[in-house]
């Protein structure tokens, strides 16, 4: 094999390697990592010994299969696995295209862990928590200054339970319209998030998929055949997952109103429209942003996330319960909304992840959200111009035009030149402490890439990952086999996928796996 | 030890590189070699054959003699069994067509077998359905996806098959063009059957999504949606292709794969019918028609299923025509319209426009048909 080239300046990176077992596997019979002390006497006078009052058919008759483990070794597990890891702090975050991964300033976490935040109880009186309703007041406020909406709810935990709120709403709006019975059909495009057929089909809706045309945008004459008395709703992301942005918005949406059906917005991809379209003026009837998205929470495993789900005025009455609402210099939680669908999440969805948008968006002000757009479109446009500089790199439609946000890239050429796959590449750039995403699947931009700088890396940062990625082009075509085998300098090799599809080799839990080995 | 067939057409994409446009016919191959053109398919054999060498020991390759195989094999230094000796160093495609009748009856793991189109059909014709077979890509005109994109792809995926390794099985199309019309610049492809082929599970579309749908899966839950929904006392024609055979199967009937099928109450009304059987139905009965497209181009009608004539269409009537596909198929064609060709230029006419085409249970795309 030759040597990897290093006339790039590409990044001389390692992943850590602690062969780490799993948590269940280094349980000691015995070991422990607290011991709880007993509680006082004084105490168990008054409230009993905590124990005795469970009724029997809920005790546990044998002990949990914990781990048995101390308090360092646990400490030393979990610290290994996070070297195992690629970060978002650590690595350029360029690659998770779609999902918008910006920096998460750290003092909105500091001030989302403060006592103030955590010691909270969500069964509280409205009374004793006024700061934080405040808080939920006004960044409804803002919300609806970005949207055009007029009232939002923060009880969805993320994007897609936002989708299914809207798919709730839209049922339930055409039950109170008497036609629930006749409309049955909502209708999507194929670059829309997979969510937006996903939710609303687990709501008994049909989904109708709009194809795009030859420039990328969803085929309005194919729309327009899709609309009819039976149309529930229209789903859409715009731009969608190509960067590619539907100029005619209005005139999808004035149709899907004309035949009486209502149009939800999935604003996923909202980072490069902050300040410069808004939902409302598009013609839609309700959207959603995500806050660990567009607006700087930590995502998932570091979040947790938040959907934010903003309705016109004649859907207010709709929303799950409650909302917060501001009376007599009182804020306080109103449950009198009388069509409303009920909860989709105990409570009010995740207040500290509202707590950390709000910090954000208070930091930037309007000029700076605005700002936020600008900076992530330019380095957007300036990724997508130097990538299809490189031989084997392009990407489908509207040519010779920017793209908003983001970019879904085909290595189809590269492809057919030298064998080398997408999914190849994605492998090979873990090597340089980097990574991306390539496409939902089904793929229908073949061999995809997805990338969204947003507004957070520098020029240098995009200069790094435009170098890494011509510089693994370059492989392909130069030295393929060292892309073939690789990662080289991962936690773990090249790994057997074929059992990915196979339920009969999933293990979802400790107790699944235990069963599955032994019967090998 | 395992067994691997293998059958090379010698003359397979000859007539390409002089400019031929296939070597289907004497006279055509006569022609080629006047214009000086050189054998293509030996070194895209050995090209395949060397990803096997791995397993060379534990292999024995069933073949024919002489440039059918055999000379490839030993070259290579594979143990041969030779089961069919062609009679005239000029082999045509009733060689190709004995020759995979006689390996298949050696049971063998896998028939590999070196050629274009017009191989494949040969294939098709002798051992039908009833063998895993693989195409090593040498010929002019290869529509057919029952080859692999390389030599080398080819005999990466017969290694995984000896070694048991990583392997679905797929029914694939045996498309082939009218050549006469080729070398006119026109484009015409005829659905001939299917053949069972290896897939690499690895290049699988699905296999890091939530649900891994494959393809058979996927028929599955379109051909349960149009069971679901089949309404009583209308007459179904049932196109041929895999999606439409799943029809059949959710309803437990017999079935044709490439005939026309026609049900009605959920009871099979007459197998395999002729375009007067059809029209029979049609006239006495309200009718819908399930089609799926076939024929590598996305041919709704006019490949494989002229029974479905100008006559039958304008009866049914276009709104009850119902589209199945499977979302491969789809995202296969590029945005390129579905075609149709019924010979009847009014009745094509007709049928221009969008059509909602079922991709999965309760899920349907908009999606163009035009006229060929």
């Amino acid at each position: 094999m030759k040597r990897i080239s290093r006339d790039h300046k590409v990044r001389n990176f390692h992943q850590a390697k602690w062969d780490e077992p799993i948590i269940f596997e280094l349980s000691n019979e015995g070991e422990r990592g607290i011991l709880v002390p007993e509680a006082e006497e004084e105490i168990v006078k008054v409230v009993g010994d905590g124990v005795s009052k469970i009724p029997e058919s809920m005790k546990r008759e044998k002990l949990p299969n914990l781990p048995e483990i101390n308090q360092k070794r646990v400490l030393m597990h979990y610290l290994r696995l996070s070297q195992e890891t690629l970060g978002g702090d650590l690595n350029i975050e360029i690659g998770q295209g779609t999902c918008t991964m910006k920096y998460n300033p750290k003092i909105n976490e500091y001030i989302a862990r403060m006592p103030e935040m955590t010691e909270l109880h969500p069964l509280q009186d409205e009374s004793t928590v006024q700061g934080i309703l405040e808080i939920i007041y006004k960044t409804d406020l803002c919300m609806r200054e970005i949207s055009g909406m007029d009232q939002f709810t923060f009880q969805p935990g993320g994007g897609s339970q936002a989708i299914f709120t809207m798919a709730s709403i839209v049922r339930k709006y055409h039950r109170e319209h008497g036609e629930e019975n006749q409309r049955d059909e909502i209708i999507t495009t194929v670059y829309s998030h997979p969510s937006d057929a996903a939710a609303p089909a687990t709501k008994g809706y049909k989904v109708i998929t709009i194809m795009p045309d030859e420039e990328g945008y969803p085929d309005y004459e194919a729309f327009k055949n899709a609309v009819s008395e039976r149309t529930a709703a229209f789903f859409v992301a715009n731009p969608e997952d190509t960067g590619v942005f539907n100029p005619r918005i209005k005139e999808f949406t004035d149709l899907v109103r004309k035949a009486g059906g209502l149009n939800c917005y999935d604003q996923a991809n909202a980072n490069g429209l902050l300040g410069v379209t808004r939902a409302k003026e598009a013609g839609f009837d309700m959207c959603f942003f995500n806050l660990h998205k567009t607006f700087s929470t930590p995502h998932g495993c570091g979040g947790p996330g938040g959907g934010a789900l903003g309705v016109v005025k004649e859907l207010i009455d709709y929303l799950p319960k409650p909302i917060v609402g501001f009376k007599d210099g009182k804020y306080f939680l109103n449950y009198d909304l009388d069509k409303s669908i009920g909860k989709v999440r105990l409570f009010n969805g995740v207040p500290q992840t509202v707590l950390k948008a709000y910090a954000w968006i208070m930091s930037l002000g309007a000029e700076g959200l605005y700002e936020v757009a600008k900076v992530a479109v330019l380095n957007n446009n300036y990724l997508f111009k130097k990538l299809l500089e490189h031989k084997g790199v392009d990407a489908p439609y509207i040519r010779g035009k920017q793209r908003v946000e983001q970019v879904r890239y085909t290595l189809e050429k590269l492809a057919e030149d030298t064998g080398i796959s997408t999914e190849d590449i994605a492998r090979r750039v873990m090597d340089f402490g980097m990574h991306y995403w390539t496409s939902h699947h089904p793929y229908y931009v073949p061999e995809p890439i997805t990338l969204e700088p947003t507004e957070t890396p520098s020029k240098e940062d995009l200069d790094e990952y435009i170098r890494t990625l011509h510089h693994i082009f370059d492989e392909a075509y130069e030295n393929p086999e060292i892309i073939k085998n690789a990662p080289h300098r991962s936690t773990i090799h090249k790994i057997d996928e074929s059992s990915f599809d196979d339920p009969e080799k999933w293990a979802p839990t400790w107790r699944v796996y235990l069963r599955k080995t032994e019967e090998e | 030890m395992k067994k691997i067939g293998l059958i090379v057409n010698p003359i397979a994409g000859m007539g390409g590189k002089v400019g031929l446009k296939g070597t289907d016919g004497t006279h055509i191959l006569d022609k080629a070699i006047r214009l000086g053109a050189i054998p293509e398919a030996p070194a895209k054999t050995i090209k395949a054959l060397e990803k096997l060498l791995p397993v060379r020991d534990r292999l024995l390759i069933v073949t024919c003699s002489g440039n059918m195989g055999q000379e490839e094999a030993e070259n290579l230094g594979f143990q041969t069994k030779i089961v069919y000796k062609p009679k005239k160093t000029i082999t045509d495609s009733n060689d190709t067509k004995l020759a995979a009748k006689k390996i298949k009856e050696e049971e063998v793991e896998l028939l590999l077998f070196v050629g274009g189109d017009g191989t494949a059909r040969d294939v098709y014709e002798s051992v039908g359905n009833r063998q895993l077979v693989l195409g090593i890509p040498a010929g002019v005109k290869i529509h057919s996806p029952v080859y692999a994109n390389t030599p080398e792809k080819a005999g990466e995926l017969a290694l995984l098959c000896v070694m048991g390794k990583n392997i679905a099985v797929r029914e694939e199309e045996v498309v082939d063009i009218d050549e006469e019309a080729f070398r006119r610049d026109m484009v015409r492809t005829q659905l001939y059957g299917y053949l069972k082929v290896p897939v690499d599970k690895k290049f699988m579309q699905n296999k890091k999504a939530p649900t891994p749908l494959g393809e058979e899966a996927t028929q599955k839950a379109i051909a349960l949606d149009i069971v679901d929904h089949m309404e009583k006392e209308i007459c179904y024609i049932i196109g041929p292709g895999t999606t439409t055979r799943a029809i059949m199967q959710a309803l437990r009937l017999p079935y044709t794969l490439l005939g026309v099928d026609v049900v009605m109450n959920r009871k099979i009304m007459k197998k395999d019918a002729s375009e007067s059987d059809l029209l029979n139905y049609v006239n006495q009965y309200p009718s819908k028609l399930i089609l799926t497209p076939t024929g590598g181009q996305g041919y709704l009608l006019g490949r494989g299923n002229q029974q479905i004539s100008g006559d039958v269409i304008k009866k049914v009537g276009k709104e009850n025509i119902i589209i199945v596909s499977t979302n491969s198929k789809i995202i296969e064609l590029r945005g390129k319209p579905l075609l149709v060709y019924t010979g009847d230029k009014k009745v094509d006419e007709m049928l221009k426009g969008y059509y909602r085409v079922k991709v999965g249970y309760g899920m349907e795309v908009m999606y163009r048909v035009e006229g060929e």
